[in-house]
């Protein structure tokens, strides 16, 4: 037997006959999909025609881009996959720039694309686009679907491709004669393909062996936190190796939730905006445990200078990941819950005490420079002071969903999180825009979750029609615009190293409360410290959707920040009170 | 203490690595894209069909250090239609190259061009009145000593089909397949 062909359990002729269009349906459905986030066409026609015989909830986008966000933010809200639909040519273009931000995040996601009659492939047919080509390397994985007999197979193998291992976007590409045609639906119920075609590795036995010594015998060891256990579901894990070892977290900004912020370990986020006790503590360590993250360069600053005592244990689920950006010592390929668990039983118990008290002294004298700690007495608003009060107000337990920005950093700052997934935000790709459609898809996930945007001026005029998707489906979601009329990171960027010269940051807007309104949403504007909790208490008891128009200081600066290319304990520091600025 | 891929040589130097595909459109596109888009340094590739229906095999050659070389195998496994990659570099392969040449061949050089055809093992297989085409196989760097030595005749074409890599021994592509054709 050929060994490429695909297993399909049922035979062909006892499987139930349905068109194509039925045939996506169908498979969504056996995917346990409830909900989609879509657009129509011409060439997904017959897709929609469908629809109303299958229970599967269809939201309306206002642009495919944000179908792609929506569902890239009901995958990382829930954990399963999400699923956006979009019709050729543009419909299908539009979805790029989702499809490359889950990519980066390894957000599991399926995006089913119309695709122009097979007959017409390959002649620049009316919205014939090649997506397949065009998405090849911001995919896991894609294919171009002609024949209608494929489509239950292939979709199968994009649902378990989007989940398997590093989680990742597919784009399922169905002509439309496919999706009219008429065959058996079948539905392999095994894997086509092997589950991992792994490297030759050396015995899991060894490298754990290495790492327990190396965990047993460090003075100043650290834990690095990635969104890989996140994905994994480890915190729990994460949570015991704290409690056995004493080992103090820094965290990744996709990692943040991973452990409680409020426990004494967690240290806050590293990296470019990370706090300054924080980049110390990597740089000072001795052994560094990176655990589901992946060393990118916002994280690591100069490479040659990152954590220079450090022995380096890296436990990562992709073995392309390893020894990619730093060099490692001890590599661990796994799933990490499954790392830890084996870890976890064999590890000495032990207490870090003279480490963290030179953390936490470090973290005490960062107080005098700390802007909620010490607050400037200009009388004005300051977008880390509205963070601030949204965490007091909602006790630390919303779904806060940033955008990408100074008030993104602000929020990983100010905002402390206590659980995995309450924190969704673009992170490799650094997408403007994510965030309001992101919040539709996680509020769609989870209903009863209290879900916050957290969004620049700039970025949320990238996607702001999704407003209308808010309204139409009647989500209660709050939008938090941390409003200083500027495109403030790259403003700030001037500020420091263009000479402040301040080109194409400057950005005119509508008056957002009176947009919110046209939308039949509350809109409010606060410019007021002292009106920033009343305004959050009134957008959490109204029970839609309501726009914050929040009015902060124009030209702050996100300290601390260590500039791009930088030793991570080289850093920009807010000055102390009183200094001068 | 096993310190995994630490140990292993920071010097550039020729990488050869075989990939069994799967036999069906866009996939040397996903292959080549990813070598593109990750930069890495290819010197030479070649991909053809295999006994087994369905199956390709794809030599690539590199120039790389360890550490890349390894990274190069580790994101051609995450390509899903690829079955298997293996680094034969250290594995005794046989690696072989094959190259048509064509030499302008007067009458007062013929002699001495077949002398050298002659001593590497080229064959002619187009004699024409000013100009002769050879065939010459074997690993890459004969190819590159030949051509050395045709070069002051005046070559006037050439195509070479890449190296392509074969281990020795007794290992069979259906090992390599591993857990794919025991499910099949």
């Amino acid at each position: 037997m050929n060994a490429l062909t695909l297993p399909i359990d049922a035979p062909p002729d006892a499987a139930p006959r349905m068109t194509g269009a039925e045939m996506v349906w169908e498979a969504l459905t056996r995917e346990g999909v409830d909900t989609i986030f879509g657009y129509p066409g011409g060439c997904v026609m017959p897709l929609y025609d469908a629809l109303p015989r299958y229970g599967i909830h269809h939201v309306l986008v206002r642009h495919e881009q944000g179908a792609a966000h929506m569902a890239d933010g009901y995958a990382r809200a829930s954990g399963k996959v999400g699923v956006a639909l979009a019709t050729s040519g543009p419909g299908a273009t539009n979805l790029v720039t989702g499809i490359a931000t889950a990519m980066l995040d390894s957000i599991p996601m399926v995006c089913i694309t119309g695709q122009v009659p097979s007959h017409l492939i390959g002649t620049d047919a009316f919205q014939e686009v090649d997506i397949t080509g065009v998405t090849l390397p911001i995919t896991k994985h894609n294919y171009l679907v002609t024949r209608a007999e494929d489509i239950g197979p292939t979709l199968r193998e994009a649902f378990h491709l989007a989940r398997e291992g590093r989680p990742g976007p597919v784009v399922v590409d169905i002509t439309k004669d496919a999706q009219l045609g008429e065959a058996p639906f079948t539905w392999p119920e095994r894997r086509a393909r092997p589950a991992h075609r792994a490297e030759p590795a050396p015995a899991l036995a060894d490298t754990l062996g290495a790492a327990l010594d190396l965990i047993a015998t460090a003075e100043r060891p650290l834990i690095l936190a990635g969104q890989g256990i996140i994905a994994a579901g480890a915190s729990d894990l994460l949570q015991a190796l704290v409690d056995r070892t004493d080992i103090p977290v820094a965290c990744t900004l996709l990692g943040l939730g991973a452990l409680p912020t409020s426990d004494p370990r967690h240290l806050g986020m590293l990296g470019m905006h990370g706090e300054a006790w924080v980049n110390r503590a990597v740089q000072q360590a001795d052994l560094i445990i990176a655990l589901g993250m992946r060393f990118d360069d916002r994280v690591t600053g100069r490479l040659a200078t990152f954590a220079p005592r450090a022995r380096k244990i890296h436990v990562e689920l992709d073995p392309a990941e390893v020894n990619k950006n730093v060099r490692v010592d001890v590599p661990i390929i796994g799933d990490v819950a499954a790392v830890l668990r084996d870890l976890l039983p064999r590890l000495p118990e032990r207490r870090c005490t003279s480490w963290r008290e030179e953390i936490d002294a470090a973290r005490a004298d960062s107080r005098r420079r700390d802007i909620i700690a010490t607050p400037p007495r200009d009388g004005r608003l300051y977008g880390a002071q509205v963070l601030h009060d949204l965490w007091r107000a909602t006790e630390g337990r919303a779904l806060i969903v940033s955008d990408v920005g100074q008030h993104q950093m602000w929020e990983a700052q100010y905002y402390h999180h206590d659980t995995p997934r309450s924190l969704l935000t673009s992170g490799g790709l650094g997408t403007m825009g994510f965030a309001l459609p992101a919040a539709i898809g996680a509020k769609l996930a989870r209903p009863d979750d209290e879900v916050w945007v957290v969004v620049g001026d700039g970025g949320f005029q990238m996607t702001a029609a999704e407003l209308s998707t808010c309204a139409q489906e009647g989500l209660n979601i709050n939008v938090a615009i941390i409003n200083n009329g500027y495109l403030g990171m790259v403003r700030q960027w001037q500020a420091l190293f263009f000479e402040g010269r301040e080109i194409a940051t400057p950005i005119g807007q509508p008056d957002f409360a009176k947009l919110s309104e046209a939308h039949g949403l509350p809109g409010l504007r606060v410019e007021r410290r002292e009106d920033v909790l009343p305004a959050i208490e009134r957008a959490r008891r109204h029970p839609g959707t309501v726009v914050i128009d929040f009015r902060v200081v124009q030209q702050d600066i996100v300290y601390p920040m260590v500039p791009a290319g930088a030793d991570l304990d080289d850093m920009l520091r807010r000055p102390e009170a009183g200094e001068e600025a | 203490m096993h310190l995994g891929a630490t140990e292993a040589s920071a010097a550039t130097r020729r990488h050869t690595l075989v990939a069994g595909l799967e036999d069906r459109p866009g996939v040397l596109n996903r292959v080549v894209s990813m070598f593109r888009r990750r930069a890495f340094n290819i010197v030479s590739l070649n991909v053809g069909r295999t006994h087994e229906p369905g199956l390709s095999r794809l030599t690539v050659t590199v120039e790389a250090d360890d550490h890349r070389a390894r990274l190069l195998a580790a994101n051609l496994r995450k390509l899903v239609e690829v079955l298997y990659v293996e680094d034969v570099t250290e594995a005794g392969a046989v690696v072989r190259d094959m190259a048509l040449i064509k030499v302008e061949a007067p009458a007062e050089q013929r002699a001495e061009l077949l002398r050298v055809c002659e001593v590497f093992r080229a064959r002619v297989v187009d004699l024409t009145e000013g100009s002769l085409v050879l065939e010459a196989t074997g690993d890459p760097a004969k190819i590159d000593g030949l051509l050395a030595v045709l070069r002051p005749f005046g070559i006037t074409e050439m195509v070479q089909s890449g190296a392509m890599a074969m281990t020795r021994g007794a290992s069979r592509e259906a090992e390599k397949l591993g857990s794919l054709t025991a499910a099949a």
